[in-house]
């Protein structure tokens, strides 16, 4: 067991650095870029936490870790307790210690945070949750009767898998509805295998299998089945379908061949594997020169994607600054590093073809930064007569989704929004028509995993309450 | 997994299976398409569901081989699985009781055809159905067809069988003739469907065509199947696959099918030199 060091000793000590695959080498392969902090490192960083009395840092976890709990594991080295503490309450350890945005949820309230080092709750929580994978410890199902409450979940995203393995614990029949052949929403069709391997999503969708949750793939609920009908086959329904549907810039060409939504050319690569074709048998188109329209999460994974899949260029183009790229400061910082290139304050007008739809540029405008709008970002304005041209042979459009109509389309009673998403109760999550319950990006528009699964957990306490409520009472949900 | 239940060749590169699928087949409906995978490394390819049984739960596909998955297809017997099988996806056709109508088919797209031309006879419409192809063989479901609907006109481009000629000619005739035919439905290949558009733009009817854009998921959620209908940017599987063929961009809708190329002759080298197979192009039976 390591020794517990001095507080004085505990703030003197710097945050460790992430392990890393080093640029030049990792642009040619798909492989992990960070690599995950050794023993050694994990227990000296998690040395450094101070044990507050009154965290800080726990509330800023939708997961409801328990962190200065696994973290003083860790300390001891009881990998295994710090993994059986992380999972009461998060069954995706795995995952939302990588792609978590640490930075702006626990990290950012814990107590070191003001001297600009905060404990690196993400990456602890990722070597504990990896330790554990590769020595077999697994969570065991809590001791609990069995009830005959059937309970249907629509989509095997974050949200869905909280909110089914919470349930699963609770005793309940629990079935995911998936419509892709694989489980895992946007962390098998979107985040990139060098940010999330699939092979860890697969892992942690198992051990949530294990818990008594049955997953149905290939169904499309509103095709396959209604939620009208799924209604009378279960006693609740959570809808976390996500925000599936790509938006577009609506400008001319941009159904040429080779312009890609970040969902299709992310999916072709990620969930089909496009990267190992012809192996595989989905092919992608690989650019010489490549332009990814946006600067999100989506948008460095796209360019990052396009410049390993061997774009000799790739660019970002934004149409605001440097400063309001809303990615995550680390996904910027490893794009630069890659050498992606960044075009701010850049508007795309119109892609530019040639006779067989093939895609031989990109007309844009200048931008400058004028008064700010209403989110308080300066508001970017087209300089007149700024025109020129990117010379690139593929586009890819990663400004956003929406939601997708088909599953809101099958549920009467259910209502939407004037963007389509589920209209619900902060506290509950439940829809406009009882038993019904929603959340995820399906409600909040593109967020975060961690939002979703948080979602997914306040949604299965209140499907708890639902299903163990006298019916006479059911009213309020 | 879904079993395949039963396969017939129809013609040496033409087959048809049916695939046990209970939930898909519980809830298909006319003009419909299923999205399956052989292996799981291999391509989600979308098929028109030419027929279902719903008591025994069974699909029917008819495909043509064209590239590598649909010859792998090609190679699977009675009693293989399949990876993965989704549907229906897409809209079903919109079936009333128009009156007179026509449903035109070409190729493979005369198994397509197939449950619409059932559906709208069943609702009550005169259906006279024309199919095609370049010869004889290459007719297929021609008894079905004719059980299906109220007459059949059968046209081979070689004159092997049938009327010589295209479809597109007895279906000029049959406009002229007839000034009560209210609505046309086409399958086919992209060329056939765009020619057919031109032939009835004069005429006071509309044109139904079902598009076969290149898909990923099949529930919209990538946008590799979109086209231009209109000015106005569609997903085939969502808003489709039935679209007004007089307001297609078929250029682009072209354009778009011959995105892969290259790629497609890639994976089918690669198929052929990773298999005892011939590459004459017909699979292996
Ligand atoms: C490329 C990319 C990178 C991202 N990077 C990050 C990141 O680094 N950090 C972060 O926190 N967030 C990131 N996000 C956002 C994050 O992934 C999402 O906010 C999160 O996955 C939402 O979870 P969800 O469970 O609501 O939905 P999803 O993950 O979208 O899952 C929804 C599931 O429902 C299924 N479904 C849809 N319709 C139906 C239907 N009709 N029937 C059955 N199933 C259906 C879908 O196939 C899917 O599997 C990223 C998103 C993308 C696209
Ligand atoms: C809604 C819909 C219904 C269809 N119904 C039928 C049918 O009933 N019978 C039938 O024989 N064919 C049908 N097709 C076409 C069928 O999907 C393609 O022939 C098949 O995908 C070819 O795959 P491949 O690997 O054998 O050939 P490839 O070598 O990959 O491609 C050959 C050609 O097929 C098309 N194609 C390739 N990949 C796809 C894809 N993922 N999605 C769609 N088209 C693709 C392209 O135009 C390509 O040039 C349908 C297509 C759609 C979209
Ligand atoms: S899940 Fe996210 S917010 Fe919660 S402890 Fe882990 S990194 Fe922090
Ligand atoms: S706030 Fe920071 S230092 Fe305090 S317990 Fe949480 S992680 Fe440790
Ligand atoms: S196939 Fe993906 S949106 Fe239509």
């Amino acid at each position: 067991m390591a020794e517990m060091i001095q507080p004085k000793e505990r703030v003197k000590r710097e945050q460790i650095p992430m392990p890393e695959q080093e640029p030049k080498e990792r642009i040619y392969n798909f492989k992990e870029v960070p690599l995950g902090y050794t023993r050694e490192q994990a227990i000296y960083e998690a040395q450094r936490c101070l044990q507050c009395k009154n965290p800080k840092c726990v509330p800023g976890c939708p997961a409801e870790i328990n962190i200065p709990q696994f973290i003083k594991k860790i300390v001891e080295e009881d990998f295994a307790g710090a993994y059986l503490e992380i999972l009461k309450t998060d069954d995706l350890p795995a995952m939302t210690g990588r792609v978590c945005p640490q930075e702006e949820q626990c990290q950012q309230v814990c107590i070191l945070e003001k001297q600009g080092k905060p404990i690196a709750i993400g990456r602890l929580e990722r070597f504990v949750a990896d330790w554990a994978r590769e020595n077999n410890i697994h969570g065991k199902l809590p001791k609990i009767s069995k009830k005959e409450q059937k309970v249907a979940i629509v989509g095997s995203g974050p949200a869905g898998l909280t909110c089914a393995a919470d349930l699963a614990k609770l005793g309940y029949e629990v079935t995911i509805f998936e419509a892709l052949h694989q489980p895992g929403g946007v962390l098998v069709y979107g985040i990139p295998e060098f940010r999330l391997p699939k092979s860890i999503v697969e892992y942690e969708v198992k051990e949530i299998e294990k818990l008594g949750v049955k997953v149905v793939t290939d169904f499309v609920v509103g095709t396959t089945k209604s939620v009208d009908k799924l209604t009378q086959e279960f006693d609740a329904i959570f809808l976390a379908n996500g925000a599936g549907a790509p938006r577009f810039m609506n400008i001319p060409g941009e159904n040429l061949n080779d312009v890609y939504s970040a969902n299709e050319f992310l999916t072709r690569s990620n969930l089909m594997r496009a990267y190992a074709f012809p192996e595989y048998d989905t092919p992608v188109k690989i650019g010489k020169r490549a332009a990814t329209i946006g600067a999100g999460n989506v948008a460095m994974d796209s360019a990052r994607t396009a410049l390993r899949l061997g774009a000799e260029k790739s660019y970002i183009v934004y149409r605001r600054s440097r400063k309001e790229v809303p990615a995550r400061a680390e996904e910027v910082h490893h794009a630069e590093e890659e050498g992606i290139i960044f075009n701010f304050l850049t508007l795309p007008i119109k892609v530019l073809g040639d006779d067989k739809g093939n895609v031989i540029g990109m007309e844009c405008l200048k931008m400058e930064l004028g008064e700010p709008d209403d989110s308080g970002r300066r508001r970017p304005i087209p300089i007149p007569g700024s025109n020129f041209v990117i010379e690139v042979d593929m586009v890819i459009d990663a400004i956003g989704t929406s939601a997708n109509p088909i599953v809101a389309r099958s549920a009467t009673g259910v209502e939407i929004n004037q963007w389509g998403y589920f209209i619900i109760d902060d506290n509950t999550k439940v829809t406009t028509k009882e038993g019904i319950f929603a959340g995820g990006d399906i409600v909040r528009g593109s967020a975060t995993v961690i939002s979703a699964v948080g979602d997914g957990k306040v949604a299965a306490r209140a499907i708890k309450e639902f299903l163990s409520s006298d019916k006479s009472l059911r009213k309020r949900f | 997994m879904y079993k395949i239940v039963k396969k017939e060749r129809l013609h040496e590169v033409i087959y048809s299976t049916w695939i046990k699928a209970p939930e898909v087949a519980s809830s298909v409906q006319p003009g419909q398409f299923i999205i399956l995978m052989i292996t799981e490394r291999g391509e989600r390819i979308p098929l028109t569901v030419a027929d279902f049984d719903r008591e025994r739960g069974l699909i029917r596909i008819v495909f043509q081989i064209v590239g590598k998955t649909s010859e792998e297809l090609s190679t699977l017997e009675e009693g293989d699985e399949l990876y993965s099988f989704i549907g229906p996806l897409g809209k079903k056709t919109e079936i009333e009781n128009y009156g007179k109508v026509i449903t035109v088919g070409g190729g493979t797209g005369i198994a397509c055809i197939h449950p619409i031309t059932r559906a709208l006879k069943e609702a009550g419409n005169e259906v006279i159905s024309i199919i095609g192809a370049r010869n004889k063989e290459l007719i297929i479901m021609e008894e079905e067809i004719r059980k299906a609907s109220s007459k059949l006109i059968v046209t081979t481009d070689d004159g092997s069988y049938g009327r010589k000629g295209f479809v597109t000619q007895v279906l000029k005739e049959l406009l002229d003739k007839d000034k009560s035919i209210k609505k046309v439905w086409t399958i086919g290949p992209a060329i056939m469907m765009k020619v057919t558009c031109e032939t009835t733009k004069p005429y006071p009817v509309e044109t139904i065509v079902s598009l076969n854009s290149i898909m990923v998921d099949g529930t919209g959620m990538c946008g590799s199947c979109r086209v231009t209908i209109g000015g106005e940017t569609k997903f085939v599987c969502t808003d489709g696959p039935e679209f007004d063929g007089q307001l297609v961009d078929w250029v682009e809708f072209m354009n778009r099918l011959s995105r892969y190329k290259d790629s497609e002759k890639k994976s089918w080298d690669f198929y052929h030199e990773h298999t005892h197979l011939c590459s004459c192009g017909r699979g292996i039976n």
